[in-house]
């Protein structure tokens, strides 16, 4: 029985900032920040835009990509960082939201940049396990960086909602394998109570995210028995412009297969959405027969990679939803920082 | 909004469910109990089309406490494509884009939350659509 993607959908903020707009604030030198991230600008979420609304919204492009009834979707599982409560699960609000309760398993899922992808690997498990007709797996952050820090010019918002199932009529997607990589690398992390979080700053590239996406990329590869010749795309998870362009070179990709799943240079990083939304926009454009590796990084740290190929059907559903590149591309209006600050909660308001 | 009462109203701020009067066809949203065209009393409830159009629009300045740090903001009446009439934030809108007739979406948002501990309180708004 294959197992795979039957719907798909993205879904952006329509703010944006550059990052010379925030390097002015801090008397930074923008050049430098533009190439030593590649990255030119970032979404920005509104005040009611968060991790809750902008999944439901990926979603709702997932289902009119998948044409099912959402009570069928028997597991929703919403994976972020950012999940607005610290103790009430974003899932239950989106199952609510799409029609899918009461009939649901539910669960949010946290591994820092790793979330979305795992709730992707669970749906497409229980889907395989027969425990399920579909599954539902989201990836959405609205991320924060500290003002002035490095993170602020790339933390940014975004969603990507898939839904698992096992109709040959309605398979977008097929998932032809799968394969994940941890260890216990304190590179990226977030203290209960603190607002901002903490990185290991250098520690972040080498041992961390290169090591991890090396090491599961290498072990997909050698599990599935295929090579990077094999793929027409490749989606790294994407914490910069720059990071997942080293990481294809050094595994043996070239640049056509990087760049069109690679859309942190005029989006930022949305960490649990990154790699899930590169996948959204080369489905958006793959043919039929064509083979895509996808792999997530999440700090602390782990990878899930995964093996598909793209059926007929991504030609006649592609067009009932937008398209991440136009969301990323056409459907923006920029920000000064003033703005941002604001929408940003960065600036302390008085009690009234 | 104690949460009890706002939980009660989820089918239609999360998913804009309506009733459409089996005698007559019109549409309430929210839903009544009786029609108030014909005076029928049986309804199919069904979730209305996320688009429609703005009917009526106005910008507020000064908002109660809840959406102080939102404002200005546009409000409007929108009539969903299919049927139904709603009174809604636009969001994601410059005023002088804001008109009679303006194609709009439903898009999931925050409406406003209860303080800093209380609930976050979730809905619709709309927005242009501009594809
Ligand atoms: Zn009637």
């Amino acid at each position: 029985m294959a197992v795979g993607i039957i719907g798909y959908g993205a879904h952006l903020p329509r703010r944006r900032i550059k990052v010379e707009e925030i390097a002015k604030v801090w008397g930074a030198d923008a050049p430098s920040y533009k190439k030593g991230l590649e990255l030119r600008e970032k979404s920005v979420p509104a005040l009611d835009e968060d991790t809750i609304t902008l999944s439901v919204e990926a979603t709702r492009n997932a289902l009119a990509r998948a044409g099912i009834d959402a009570k069928d979707i028997g597991a929703v599982y919403v994976g972020s960082e950012s999940h607005p409560y610290a103790v009430k699960p974003s899932g239950v609000t989106v199952a609510e939201a799409i029609g899918a309760t009461p009939d649901c398993h539910c669960a949010d899922f946290e591994f820092a940049c790793k979330a979305g992808s795992e709730g992707m690997f669970v749906a497409y498990g229980l889907v395989k396990a027969g425990l399920i007709k579909y599954g539902l797996g989201i990836g959405a952050d609205t991320s924060q960086g500290a003002p002035g820090d490095a993170l602020e010019y790339s933390a940014a918002a975004g969603a990507a909602a898939f839904i698992m199932g096992a109709d040959d009529d309605r398979m977008i997607a097929t998932i032809d394998d799968s394969y994940s990589f941890m260890t216990d690398t304190p590179d990226f992390w977030r203290r209960e109570h603190q607002f901002y979080p903490s990185h290991g700053g250098r520690f972040t590239g080498e041992p961390a995210y290169f090591r991890t996406v090396t090491g599961a990329i290498k072990g997909m590869l050698e599990k599935s028995s295929m090579k990077p010749g094999d793929f027409k795309y490749v989606i790294f998870h994407q914490p910069n412009g720059k990071f997942p362009k080293r990481a294809g070179k050094q595994l043996g990709f070239n640049f056509e297969q990087i760049d069109v799943g690679r859309l942190v240079p005029t989006l930022g990083n949305t960490y649990s959405g990154a790699s899930p939304l590169g996948l959204t926009a080369v489905l958006d454009v793959a043919e039929p027969g064509d083979r895509v590796l996808m792999c997530s990084y999440g700090s602390g740290a782990g990878s899930d990679a995964f093996v598909l190929t793209v059926k007929d059907r991504v030609r006649e559903v592609r067009d009932l939803a937008p398209k991440t590149r136009w969301m990323l591309d056409e459907n923006v209006t920029y920000l000064e920082y003033g703005e941002y600050a604001k929408l940003r909660r960065k600036i302390r308001l008085a009690a009234h | 909004m104690p949460p009890a009462r706002s939980w009660r109203a989820y089918p239609q701020v999360y998913r804009l469910e309506a009733a459409r009067c089996k005698k007559c066809g019109k549409v309430s949203f929210p839903p009544r109990l009786v029609c108030n065209k014909c005076g029928e009393r049986e309804f199919d409830r069904f979730n209305m089309k996320r688009t429609g159009k703005v009917v009526t629009h106005t910008i507020i300045r000064t908002p109660s406490d809840e959406f102080s740090g939102e404002a200005p903001f546009a409000v409007g009446v929108v009539e969903m494509d299919g049927g139904g009439r709603l009174t809604t934030q636009i969001a994601d809108v410059s005023f002088d884009e804001l008109k009679i007739g303006l194609p709009v979406q439903m898009e999931f948002r925050r409406l406003y939350t209860e303080g800093d501990a209380g609930v976050i309180h979730y809905g619709h708004k709309a927005v242009p659509i501009r594809q």
